[in-house]
């Protein structure tokens, strides 16, 4: 099932009756979801991503724009009748019913021509529990399960009825960290199994990366970019992308172009042809240093963290806008730890430079912007 | 008993001294009276003894709960108690749910209409009595041209007849029907006062995920609030079996301390037997306070039992 939101806006009315201040939440949201995609919506808390999914589930009426599911506007629709399975936050099962009564409730639900028999439900609510791997614990009350078995009694439960879209909102931030690793390569496998258009809110870059097909970054109620994980990391639109993803975060120095050259801190340290003189802001991804005796960047070392495959190296540097410079590098790279200057070459494709005013990206040399949608 | 006041810290006696005043009421108030309730019920002569300046028999005996039980009015008592509780608990407390849920559901005017239904709450039973006996009353009832009470005028809209509720010759049924609405209408304030904080204090997740589930209203109202305020309706049954046994001022209120209508039957209660014994044969009376207890026990504890069958946290 294709989801297309289309100018989709949401305006909070101001809680305060003095003051006439609303809070936009989502503001003229156009995307286009594909069928059978794994989509993460990514941005900080209080950017419109949950505002966004609880519109597409229907909970929330959108003030402006609509939404389609496949060549069905469903705008108006309430939730009852918009078929999407919903797994909550804090999973919202219900306390009273075992998990077998839980992950039948919805099929028991359906009426008419759709109605089921006794053993087709349950034989319906095994298959979803096999499937998430709970099938051992059906006579059990949530409250006797673990978060992560919580978690996927939700997953069955809004799968059982075959919903033509499942969403889920940040279905990992209330597991502990092993849990989440695990956790998210399941919700790959389910979503890969049964192939249902996937909308998931989190505000974890590396949970959005790692399991999306495309992820969609978020900010204030406004889209930044929508592309896949790989595509937004390697050429972010805009600085805030730019710093929005990665681990170790990107490296974010005050710069100027003069003359086709990038200079940080009174330095040349890489051409930028095509790039007209400005001020700018230069990010630089951590994996996009190559230390050089001859460098043409030079930073202050603070220290070297080995961690076996690769080396991380904090420095310093007079124009930079993070607390530190980290890189990462290869650890057949030898450097000295009491040194006290490290210089750098730079990789031109881990460099992006913004305008420093509308933090917009400045494309130089071979670099293009990247291809608008999905 | 030297050592054994010194072994108790200071401290200790701080917490004592503090407790003194409400222990010394607790003791003259409430222990006192039970101590001598139980005196009262198995000493037999107590009435008599009591009249001769205490020189006659002390023997103690259950001669007193037999005369209780063995009376005609006791059982009558019983009987009516028990009616009345029957009726009104399930009605109030189904009746109490419904105006909660509503209540809940609804936004405008909620603390306004929340305030008009606690107002009984806080108005004397006594008065409210004498107002339901106005709204049934027939004024000038068996002459030419009587007055008919508002509920009789309403009935007469409808094309029916008017009803003797409570007025001289009226029905033993007529007169539970009074005291069956009079009563439920009392303790319907309470209960949605408990049942309401109990819905708001229920996750609206609950509700969001049924409304995704494309559950049913009735359906959302029977398997999701019913079940996560099963607490809150265990307490309000609980509670309302114990005031229904309890029943008296309702009565006095509508009868008048006769406790009945004009050459109607009795429609006294338990705790009204007990008053009415405590003129003279206090012996009975206590002994009739302390079957009211033990039945109100059985009654609690058969309540706490189910309710913990039932109810799910």
């Amino acid at each position: 099932m294709k989801i297309v939101l289309q100018n989709l806006t949401k305006v909070f009315p101001s809680r305060n009756k003095k003051s006439n201040e609303e809070v936009v939440a989502v503001s003229d949201l156009t995307f286009t979801i594909p069928d059978g995609k794994l989509v993460g919506l990514l941005g900080p808390s209080g950017c419109g991503k949950s505002t966004t999914l609880y519109m597409i589930s229907g909970l929330q009426k959108p003030t402006g724009g609509q939404i389609f599911f496949g060549e069905d506007d469903v705008t108006a629709l309430s939730p009852e009748n918009r078929g999407v399975g919903l797994v909550f936050q804090n999973y919202a099962l219900y306390p009273h019913m075992t998990v077998k009564q839980n992950i039948l409730f919805p099929l028991q639900n359906l009426k008419g021509a759709d109605k089921l028999d006794k053993n087709t439900m349950l034989e319906r609510a095994f298959e979803a529990a096999r499937l998430v791997q709970i099938d051992n614990l059906m006579d059990r009350k949530p409250s006797e399960l673990s978060g992560g078995q919580q978690q996927r009694v939700a997953i069955a439960r809004a799968l059982v009825k075959m919903p033509r879209v499942l969403l889920l909102d940040e279905p990992l931030s209330n597991l502990d960290a092993r849990l989440r690793l695990q956790t998210r390569e399941e919700i790959r496998r389910i979503q890969r199994e049964t192939g249902i258009t996937t909308i998931f809110v989190t505000h974890d870059q590396e949970e959005a990366m790692s399991i999306s097909d495309v992820i969609v970054v978020m900010k204030l109620g406004v889209v930044q970019q929508i592309g896949k994980p790989q595509t937004v990391y390697d050429n972010p639109v805009n600085l805030f992308v730019a710093k929005f993803l990665g681990t170790p975060p990107i490296n974010v120095f005050k710069a100027q172009v003069a003359n086709g050259k990038l200079v940080i801190n009174g330095e040349a340290v890489l051409d930028v042809p095509g790039a007209t003189d400005r001020e700018v802001f230069a990010a630089i991804r951590p994996e996009g240093f190559i230390p050089a005796e001859n460098g043409a960047m030079t930073c202050e070392l603070s220290s070297i963290e080995v961690m076996g495959r690769d080396v991380s190296i904090v420095s310093k540097n007079e124009a930079m806008l993070t607390p530190t410079i980290r890189s990462i590098v290869d650890a057949d790279y030898k450097i000295s730890a009491t040194a006290q200057n490290v210089k750098f070459d730079l990789k031109p494709h881990k460099v992006f430079i913004f305008d420093s005013e509308t933090e917009e990206r400045i494309y130089f040399g071979g670099q293009t912007a990247p291809e608008t949608g999905i | 008993m030297k050592k054994f006041l010194q072994k108790i810290r200071f401290e200790e006696w701080k917490a004592w001294i503090y407790l003194a005043p409400a222990v010394a009421l607790l003791l003259v108030f409430t222990v006192w009276p039970i101590i001598n309730t139980l005196r009262m019920a198995f000493w037999e002569d107590y009435s008599i003894m009591k009249e001769l300046g205490g020189t006659l028999g002390n023997e103690f005996g259950i001669k007193n709960f037999e005369k209780v039980i063995k009376y005609q009015g006791f059982i009558d008592c019983l009987k009516n108690t028990m009616l009345l509780t029957v009726l009104t608990v399930p009605i109030s407390t189904i009746l109490a749910l419904v105006i909660a849920v509503c209540l809940n559901a609804i936004k405008p005017f909620q603390r306004f209409l929340q305030t008009i239904f606690f107002l009984p709450y806080v108005t004397n039973s006594i008065a409210i009595g004498m107002v339901f006996e106005a709204m049934f009353n027939i004024v000038g009832f068996g002459t030419n041209n009587p007055s008919f009470g508002i509920i009789n005028n309403i009935l007469g809209v409808f094309g029916a007849d008017p009803i003797n509720w409570i007025n001289a010759g009226s029905g033993y049924w007529q007169n539970i029907a009074v005291l069956v609405i009079y009563i439920v209408w009392n303790a319907l304030p309470f209960k949605i006062l408990i049942l309401l904080g109990g819905l708001q204090s229920v996750n609206k997740q609950y509700y969001d995920a049924a409304k995704i589930d494309s559950t049913p209203r009735l359906r959302v109202f029977t398997k999701i609030t019913v079940p996560l305020l099963s607490p809150m309706i265990a307490y309000v049954v609980i509670t309302g079996f114990i005031g229904g046994f309890k029943e008296y001022s309702s009565i006095v209120g509508i009868f008048g301390d006769d406790m009945q209508a004009v050459g109607g039957e009795s429609l006294n209660t338990m705790v009204g037997y007990i008053y009415d014994a405590l003129g003279n044969q206090e012996g009975r009376a206590s002994a009739a306070a302390l079957i009211l207890f033990a039945i109100i026990f059985v009654v609690t504890m058969i309540n706490m039992y189910v309710s913990k069958k039932k109810t799910h946290y």
